[in-house]
């Protein structure tokens, strides 16, 4: 028996033991990470050291905690979550496993506008960089990202949505963005693009709980909306002529899961930049550990928070005091894993 | 319909095909003629044509021979062997996200080039060129053998493509990493990312040419297989085909033209992207038409992409490649529009 069936007043849906299982043990994996990251860096503390500081505001610890290690670790894992996601609805929408949020323009177009705005106020060009608050780049990153996604989806709409014709336009458009952004970074001084790159590599330094908050309103409105849209996301898999000869409202259904992928992939980049790797890789390794046919949203998200969490307390302490960009370590991390699943794999 | 009523629309279908193969070839002699006599300074065809046959020391002859020349030849190399391997690619996938650099060749060609500058002091173009090539053939030779191991009975399009994709945001990864740490690696980095066929001399083109030459025939080769394959496996397998030779010449050939492309030109692969989807439009998925379609495709857009930056900007020039997005892509996403895609 490989699914259970869930009841729920006219919907219904299956719920495979699997998938519970990998859910379930990488909470409990994210639990851990996160335990750790509370302990470990600059300042080394013990589980009773961190438990006294978060409840006391006067322990000399409280600060670190609250302000500095809780918030960007929150901040890794949701991010992650958001990222898994997108990729998930994105690949099972394209039904390409190579799809992820950049072909949806989110990633490029807002990685065009930061650079962009990194390098037209950097040293080269006369501006200051205080122009830049850590209110500017997020700001930017959101608004490049989301007129990103309205280019494609203009671009691709006609008289319906065929999924392979949006997959050929976000080629197209990604060529444009990621050929701006290459030369954006070679006319800037060199030193701002050493900030660009930082950026575009993904990075939480610094991040607090304004960028905490963002991602997890879009988690809380769009993972129900997301979840309500398998069943839409299951049919597309046997292709659009089939789910149109099986009744379903496909290019409502399509439309509501690609705004829902957008919108998780613009907030997630404006808080940490493109880490595009997990969005790729977390939604294809779940799909192994579960055995299923197509990227599960639930333990795709799961893994996803978990490959950044870990990425991240790697990434602050492996070669402290300088930190490495979280998404290299994502990469470095995450690509082995995939690698290693689809050798385990063989016949 | 009986055969004889089909024979006249096979001619007829062969006969349109030369033709496309024919405007083709002219539009590439024609991006040859532009590419050797459009620049910062202008040089008439009969002026360039006498450069050619007859040498003789006026600054414009110099020119033509020591730069023009050279940079043309690089731009046909590369456009062709991007062309062709992107075609491969995506036929071998069945794909149409597949680029020629989806088997780690783009990446591990920076890798290399960055370690190299890095740890073994590399600071000639020539060297950069050698140690990338030699990263791109690692990486490629590695993804291959790690989808082979992957799947049964040779490397199934979807584990070649995850292996690569993998394989590469690995190697890139680790490249962001050391160019952050080395501001000398990272500004040649960021011109070799942004791609350019100006300014290598012809010890450059010398030095490609073997591998691409040999890629185009393995290319060649490849397309019979490749169109039983595109059947699909258990089909091609009752046809007689060798599925896991067809892969691998393919993948050979993919990593000769790409790596030398790349290597040589900088992170160009998404000329092979975009290439063979407007090739397809015009040859259909028959690979043995598709393949030479796409590398010719690739060379007359690279020169032109590489004309158009020499004279949009002056004093400056725009690299191939930004020029080759800006032009490229806007078409691409148009036809896409207009007419529904020939799908792999």
């Amino acid at each position: 028996m490989t699914s259970i069936p869930l009841r729920l007043g006219g919907l219904s849906w299956r719920i495979r033991p699997r998938g519970v299982v990998v859910t379930t043990a990488g909470l409990a994996l994210l639990a851990l990470l996160m335990a750790l990251s509370m302990r470990m860096g600059d300042i080394e503390l013990t589980v009773a050291q961190v438990l006294a500081a978060t409840f006391d505001p006067a322990d000399p610890a409280h600060f670190v905690i609250m302000e500095l290690r809780l918030p960007r670790a929150l901040t890794g894992a949701l991010v992650g979550a958001a990222l898994a996601l997108s990729g998930a609805i994105i690949q099972s929408i394209a039904r390409n496993p190579l799809a992820s949020p950049e072909i949806l323009g989110v990633t490029n177009g807002a990685s065009v506008l930061v650079v962009a705005g990194v390098v037209a106020s950097g040293s080269a060009y006369g501006g200051t960089s205080g122009l830049l608050t850590s209110l500017g780049v997020p700001a930017l990153a959101l608004l490049g990202g989301l007129i990103g996604a309205v280019i494609v989806y203009g671009l691709a709409w006609r008289r319906g949505l065929d999924g392979y014709r949006l997959v050929l336009v976000g080629i197209g458009v990604a060529a444009v963005f990621t050929n701006v952004k290459f030369w954006l970074l070679t006319v800037g001084d060199v030193n701002d693009t050493g900030r660009a790159m930082v950026w575009i590599s993904g990075s939480l330094h610094g991040r607090g709980w304004e960028h905490v908050q963002p991602v997890a309103v879009a988690l809380a409105v769009l993972v129900p909306l997301a979840l309500t849209g398998t069943r839409s996301l299951n049919a597309l898999r046997f292709g659009d002529d089939t789910v149109t000869a099986l009744g379903l409202r496909m290019n409502r259904a399509r439309a509501a899961m690609i705004l829902a992928a957008v919108l998780l992939a613009a907030v997630a980049t404006a808080s940490a930049g493109p880490i595009a790797f997990v969005a790729l890789a977390a939604p294809q390794i779940a799909l192994r550990l579960t055995r299923s046919a197509q990227p599960p949203l639930l333990s795709s998200a799961a893994v996803g928070a978990v490959l950044i969490t870990a990425a991240d307390l790697l990434a602050r302490t492996l070669f402290a005091p300088v930190e490495l960009p979280v998404g290299v370590v994502t990469a470095v991390l995450g690509a082995p894993y995939l690698i290693h699943l689809i050798w385990r794999a063989r016949k | 319909m009986s055969a004889t009523a089909v024979a006249p629309r096979l001619h007829g279908i062969r006969h349109r095909r030369i033709t496309v193969l024919a405007v083709l070839a002219a539009a590439v002699l024609a991006g040859v003629v532009l590419s050797i006599t459009i620049g910062s300074r202008s040089v008439a065809p009969l002026d360039a044509w006498h450069a050619l046959t007859a040498p003789g020391d006026t600054e414009s002859d110099i020119i033509i021979r020591s730069l023009r020349v050279p940079r043309t030849a690089l731009g046909v190399l590369s456009g062709l062997a991007l062309g062709v391997a992107g075609a491969l690619m995506q036929g071998h996938t069945r794909n149409p996200l597949a680029d020629p650099g989806l088997l780690g060749v783009t990446q591990g060609a920076a890798f290399a080039m960055v370690a190299s500058i890095m740890w073994l002091g590399a600071s000639s173009l020539l060297a950069y060129i050698w140690f990338g090539l030699a990263g791109a053939l690692v990486a490629s030779v590695g993804v291959f053998a790690l989808g082979m191991v992957g799947g049964r009975g040779g490397p199934t399009p979807v584990t070649l493509a995850l292996a690569g994709t993998a394989v590469s945001a690995f190697l890139y990864a680790l490249t962001s990493a050391l160019v952050l740490l080395d501001e000398q690696a990272m500004d040649v980095f960021r011109f070799w990312q942004a791609g350019s066929i100006a300014a290598r001399g012809p010890d450059v083109v010398w030095q490609v040419l073997p591998f691409i030459a040999a890629g185009l025939v393995l290319a060649m080769i490849n397309a019979p297989g490749l169109n039983a394959l595109s059947l699909g496996e258990d089909v091609a397998r009752s046809l007689g085909q060798h599925i896991a030779l067809t892969r691998t010449v393919g993948v050979a050939a993919v990593t000769l033209l790409s790596g030398a492309a790349v290597a040589a030109c900088g992170a160009l692969a998404f000329v092979g992207l975009i290439v063979p989807h407007l090739a397809r439009a015009l040859s259909g998925t028959d690979h043995r038409w598709l393949i030479p379609y796409s590398g010719l495709l690739g060379a007359a857009l690279v020169l032109l992409a590489d004309v158009v930056g020499r004279v949009v900007a002056p004093p400056g020039e725009l690299e191939v490649g930004v020029v080759l997005a800006l032009i490229g892509a806007p078409f691409f996403v148009a036809l896409v529009r207009r007419r529904k895609p020939v799908r792999l």
